[in-house]
């Protein structure tokens, strides 16, 4: 069991540049960041600043080119990835959330949440009921059955956050979550990642640009040219 | 969870026209197939029907079907009397084009002496030929009844019967006659024409004494080997079992025809594979953000490959099933025979099959480049 007060997110003078010479890009320079279970904190910067290149990296989606990170007590970078299985550590350790949600359209809105738990291993129903209760949890559950295209945007984030939560991640990774939604269904959807950052002791990470949820998030880190301000 | 499945129940409209569409082209690779098999067995429909084991033509031809033959009446005698010659016959061919009703009509006369080999092993409706003259026995795909007349040359025949499977090379179908009636259609000259000939000094010869070929059957001792190498050596005819009859209408006579349409088959089996893997590339393109956020969601590449390789297979082996359905139903409409073998199918489905997976592996290549974080971008 880890220690509450030690970090879920580690992040020691993290490095990625795109090419070389002089076509070379330095999108991070030496980031240095810790985020703590029940920590709601933001990334933000003007477009270019590197904030979705760190989102991919604590994601394990891009590969850094110096540094170390630890996510969970695991050091999973360090020089290079030293897990093999990339997908399995999303699939075991991360939640995304995306700006368009990104549920499946083929799929209703119990079966999103549910592919997450079927991808883990669960049989069927114990998948169906987690993400029934999922889905009740974010009080959603009368739309289990309707397909995404039926959804509002507020229903459909929230299908995408009881999808992110599937596997009690202890990370939580959102790319503005908000950027759809009109103040009041920000602010619910803000509140529910509260709320999950408390239940489940995780970590959340969102990249915004929505000054009207600054006020829900513990921690605001301003990127800009790659350095964290 | 079969996220295949769940991707064609949610999106089943476009599925089925998929298939439908799909369904259509391999029901045309299917036809073609079902033409070359036709025009071979139209090839040796009419030779099956004889009934022969040794075929005797005219000396340096490989006649009647794939060369003309011309021999006299007296050796179907001269053959009947070899030791292991059972039964013989004389026949003659030719093709004619008349009018039945307002609609032309080609057919293909076979003139046979009735009681003899070469008439039709089985009648389907009315009778055979009893030896009357200007009576005829037709293939049912004349659509002849019995009953019905038909104007020949210059005489009006009767039908009094119908068969089956009677079919030249070409598709005609056959008439059969008396071997009279067959040698006047074929060497009778009209009045006119015979009074050219005659101030010309030139009598015309006695049509009865020209045949187009004798057939016969072996004793069952007899080889039908040793039988036409006799006829060979010693009568200065040409003569072939009904093996060797059958190799050159296949390998002969209809072998342009038939490589032209095996061409053809093999082009639009190319055709259907470079549909299929477009269709395959843009289901998969249709999807690649959902792809995007199953692999950044953690899905395996199983999972993934399993998506696109599910439903090519599912939409390739649905429609060759629909496409094989069609082409069943509506084969009898050809106006040429269509053969459609068990084992055509079955082997048409295992190309289907191996198009379907090497075009999903294209649409499998493109799914696995795939980059997670386009899940990500807005």
């Amino acid at each position: 069991m880890q220690n509450l007060k030690s970090p879920l997110i580690s992040i020691e003078n993290l490095s990625k540049h795109f090419g070389e010479g002089e076509t070379r890009v330095d999108a991070l320079r030496n980031i240095t960041l810790d985020i703590f279970p029940e920590q709601v904190i933001g990334l933000s910067g003007p477009s270019g600043s590197g904030k979705s290149t760190l989102l991919n990296i604590i994601g394990c989606i891009l590969e850094p080119n110096s540094g170390r990170q630890q996510l969970d007590g695991e050091t999973v970078y360090d020089g290079r990835w030293l897990r093999s299985d990339l997908r399995k550590l999303r699939l075991e350790k991360i939640g995304f959330i995306f700006q368009a949600h990104n549920l499946m359209p083929f799929l209703s809105a119990i079966d999103n949440v549910a592919v997450v738990l079927d991808l883990a291993g669960l049989s069927a129903g114990a998948a169906r009921n987690r993400a029934a209760e999922l889905l009740d949890y974010l009080e959603v559950g009368n739309r289990a059955d309707a397909f995404p295209a039926s959804l509002s945007g507020g229903e459909a984030q929230r299908v995408a956050i009881a999808r992110a939560l599937a596997n009690k991640p202890r990370i939580v990774l959102a790319d503005e979550p908000t950027a759809a939604l009109d103040s009041g269904r920000a602010g619910i959807v803000m509140d529910l990642l509260r709320k999950v950052a408390i239940d489940q002791q995780a970590a959340v990470v969102v990249v915004t640009h929505d000054e009207k949820i600054y006020d829900r998030l513990d921690h605001i880190s301003h990127l800009r040219d790659g350095v964290l301000e | 969870m079969n996220l295949a499945y769940r991707d064609v129940r949610h999106n089943l409209g476009r599925f089925i026209v998929t298939c439908l569409g799909l369904s259509l082209l391999l029901g045309v690779v299917l036809s073609m197939i079902g033409i070359y098999r036709g025009l071979i067995a139209d090839a040796l429909d009419l030779v099956e029907t004889m009934d022969a084991q040794v075929w005797v033509v005219e000396k340096g031809t490989r006649g009647p079907f794939a060369e003309s033959s011309r021999i006299t009446l007296d050796a179907r005698e001269s053959i009947a009397r070899i030791h292991g010659v059972r039964k013989t016959g004389a026949v003659t061919f030719q093709s004619i084009e008349t009018e039945n009703g307002a609609s032309k009509l080609r057919l293909y006369v076979i003139g046979y002496e009735p009681g003899q080999l070469g008439g039709p092993q089985l009648i389907t409706s009315g009778r055979g030929l009893t030896g009357r003259n200007y009576e005829a026995v037709a293939d049912s795909r004349a659509k002849l009844r019995p009953g019905d007349h038909i104007q020949l040359g210059r005489n009006n025949f009767t039908i009094v019967g119908t068969t089956d499977n009677a079919v030249s090379s070409g598709g005609e179908p056959a008439i059969f006659l008396s071997l009279d009636d067959a040698q006047r259609l074929q060497f009778d000259l009209s009045p006119s024409a015979t009074r050219r000939e005659r101030a010309r000094g030139i009598e015309t010869t006695n049509p009865t004494e020209t045949i187009s070929a004798v057939i016969a059957q072996v004793s069952e001792n007899a080889s039908p080997d040793h039988i036409a190498s006799e006829i060979r050596r010693w009568k200065h005819l040409a003569a072939m079992t009904q093996d060797e009859q059958s190799y050159i209408l296949t390998e002969s006579v209809v072998e342009k025809a038939r490589k032209q349409i095996g061409m053809f088959t093999s082009i639009l089996i190319v055709v259907s594979a470079v549909i299929i893997a477009l269709i395959i590339h843009t289901m998969t393109m249709d999807k690649i953000r959902e792809i995007a956020t199953l692999k950044l969601i953690g899905a395996p590449d199983r999972i993934i490959a399993g998506l696109i390789i599910q439903q090519a297979l599912a939409m390739g082996l649905i429609g060759f099933g629909l496409g094989a359905i069609f082409i069943n139903t509506i084969k009898s409409y050809f106006p040429k025979r269509l053969v459609l073998q068990p084992l055509d199918g079955l082997g048409l489905a295992g190309v289907v099959i191996v198009i379907c997976l090497l075009a999903s592996l294209f649409g499998v290549y493109t799914a696995l480049k795939v980059d997670p974080a386009k899940a990500l971008a807005g």
